[in-house]
C-alpha cells in the first residue's frame, strides 16, 4: 500500500529561502540546499522548491539550487514557479527535478500541460491550484499568486487538467492559507471526488493534528507545509510519527 | 567502475548523483568498449518500452548488453528492469532483452487504485537477495510506473503490494538484477541497495 506523503515546501527567491505569509510580506531566511538536507534527515518524502524570483536575471539560480540538492538528497524533488515553456520543463528536469509544477501558466496556456505530459510523462506534471470560496457555495480558481480570479469553477478545472494529462494536483486553499486553522478538508474532498490523480493538500497547517485529520478525513495523498517546518515549530519526523500513531501508512 | 548505460532514455544523472554520493566510481557511456571494460553495469530508463528497445537495437547496444549482463553484476532500473524480460505489451508487442523469463503488462490493480503507481511503497521479501541483506523488510522505496513484470516468483526477490503483488526487485539468480522502483530516489534504503550493488 502506498504511504501518505509529507512534503515540506521551500519558497526560494534569487536562490535563497523565503516564506510568504498570505503571499505578502516576504522575508529572506536562508540556504535552500541546507534546508533540503535537513528535511531529508527528518524523513521528508518529497521536497518542493517554489521559485518566486521575479527578475529574469535571477531565474537560473533555482536550477543551481536543484542541481546541488540532487547531489545530496535522494528523494523526489519538485520545482514550481515561473515554468512557462517546454524548454523550462526540460531545463528543470535536467537539473535533477523529478516533477515540475505549473500554476498560472497552465491557466494561460493549457497546451503546456498537454505537451509536457506527452513529452516527459504525466508523472512529472504537477498542476498547482490556488482556489477560494466564491461566496455562493462554490470555489473558483485564481492565478498570479492569488491575485487574479479566473472565474473558473474548481471542479471543472481539475477534471480538465486530469484529462489533459496532469499527473498530480497540489491544491492550495486561499481561504485556509496562512490561517493555521488546518487544511481545507471541504475543498479537498470536493476535488478528490472529481479526479483519480493524487491530490496534495496545501495551506492552513498549524498544528500536529491537522496532518492526521486531513489524511484521514479526505482523499489527499500527501500534505504540504512551508512555514511550520521552516521555522522549526514542527519537524517532519514529529508529524510522521504522529501519523503512524494514528494508524496512517507512512514511511518512517 | 560502474558503467551507466546511456541509450537516450533519460534520468541518468540521478543515478550518477547517487553513485557519486556513495563514492562509487562511475561513467555514463554509450560506448561498447567501456561497457565491456566496466566491472558493473546499470541500465536506467524512463519512457516507453518499444521506443527504448528500438534505441538499444538501433545503436547495436542490445547485443553488448545481453552478452555483458551475464558476465558481471547488472542492475536494470524502472524501465531498465522491464527491458530485462522477454516481451512487453506496452503500445503493441515488443521483444525485450530476454534475460529473465516473463513479460511486462499494464497494471490492473484491484480496488480501483490509480495507474501509474506513484509514490512510496514497502518491500515484501520473497527470496533471499544480497542487495537486500541488512535492510529490514517493510522498508519503503519510490515507485513511478504503469506497467509491471509478470513472471514466476522464482525470479522475484521482493514484491510491493499495490492492489495485488507487483514484482519490485527481480533477478535471474545470477548476475542480473532489476528494480522496478528507483533506488536513486528511495532515500537511505535505496542508497543501501546501490551500495550493496557496488559490493557484488
Amino acid at each position: 500500500m502506498l504511504a501518505k506523503r509529507i512534503i515540506p515546501c521551500l519558497d526560494v527567491r534569487n536562490g535563497k529561502v523565503v516564506k510568504g505569509v498570505n503571499f505578502e510580506g516576504i522575508k529572506e531566511v536562508g540556504d535552500p540546499v541546507a534546508f533540503a538536507e535537513e528535511y531529508n534527515r527528518q524523513g521528508a518524502d518529497e521536497l518542493v522548491f517554489y521559485d518566486i524570483t521575479a527578475s529574469a536575471e535571477g531565474r537560473g539560480l533555482i536550477l543551481d539550487v536543484v542541481r546541488e540538492t540532487a547531489k545530496r538528497v535522494f528523494v523526489p524533488l519538485c520545482v514550481g514557479g515561473g515554468i512557462a515553456t517546454i524548454d523550462d520543463f526540460r531545463d528543470t528536469l535536467r537539473a535533477g527535478a523529478d516533477k515540475v509544477s505549473v500554476n498560472s501558466q497552465a491557466l494561460n496556456n493549457p497546451d503546456l500541460i498537454i505537451e509536457a505530459a506527452k513529452i516527459f510523462g504525466s508523472q512529472c506534471v504537477v498542476v498547482g491550484i490556488d482556489a477560494k470560496r466564491d461566496g455562493i457555495g462554490g470555489y473558483t480558481v485564481y492565478k498570479n499568486g492569488g491575485r487574479v480570479d479566473m472565474k473558473i469553477e474548481l471542479g471543472k478545472w481539475v477534471e480538465e487538467i486530469e484529462r489533459w494529462g496532469a499527473g498530480e494536483i497540489c491544491l492550495n486553499s486561499m481561504d485556509a492559507d496562512g490561517t493555521r486553522n488546518g487544511f481545507d478538508k471541504e475543498m479537498l474532498n470536493y476535488v478528490c471526488s472529481k479526479v483519480n490523480i493524487p491530490v496534495i493538500a496545501s495551506g492552513g497547517a498549524g498544528r500536529l493534528s491537522d496532518f492526521s485529520e486531513v489524511l484521514e478525513e479526505t482523499g489527499a495523498s500527501a500534505a504540504l507545509a512551508a512555514s511550520l517546518f521552516h521555522f522549526g515549530e514542527l519537524t517532519v519526523r514529529e508529524v510522521k510519527e504522529d501519523l503512524k500513531k494514528s494508524g496512517i501508512t507512512v514511511r518512517v | 567502475m560502474i558503467a551507466i548505460i546511456d541509450y537516450g532514455a533519460g534520468n541518468l544523472f540521478s543515478v550518477r548523483n547517487a553513485l557519486n554520493y556513495l563514492g562509487l566510481e562511475n561513467i555514463i557511456t554509450s560506448d561498447k568498449e567501456e561497457i565491456i571494460k566496466a566491472k558493473r553495469l546499470i541500465l536506467p530508463g524512463v519512457g516507453a518500452f518499444g521506443d527504448a528497445m528500438d534505441k538499444l537495437n538501433n545503436s547495436g547496444l542490445a547485443e553488448t548488453v545481453k552478452a555483458e549482463a551475464v558476465k558481471k553484476p547488472f542492475l536494470g532500473i524502472c524501465l531498465g528492469m522491464q527491458l530485462l524480460f522477454e516481451k512487453s505489451c506496452e503500445f503493441g508487442e515488443h521483444e525485450g532483452l530476454g534475460l529473465i523469463k516473463g513479460s511486462v503488462k499494464l497494471m490492473k490493480p484491484e480496488g480501483n487504485l490509480a495507474v501509474p503507481q506513484m509514490g512510496w511503497n514497502s518491500l515484501e521479501y520473497n527470496k533471499e537477495c544480497f542487495l537486500l541483506n541488512g535492510i529490514d523488510e517493510g522498508q519503503y522505496v519510490y515507485f513511478v510506473h504503469s506497467y509491471a513484470a509478470d513472471c514466476s516468483g522464482d525470479y522475484v526477490y521482493a514484491y510491493a503490494d499495490y492492489g495485488g503483488k507487483v514484482p519490485a526487485l527481480v533477478g535471474n539468480g545470477g548476475t542480473v538484477y532489476g528494480a522496478q522502483f528507483h533506488p536513486e530516489k528511495s532515500g537511505e534504503a535505496g542508497l543501501e541497495i546501490l551500495r550493496r550493488f557496488g559490493e557484488l
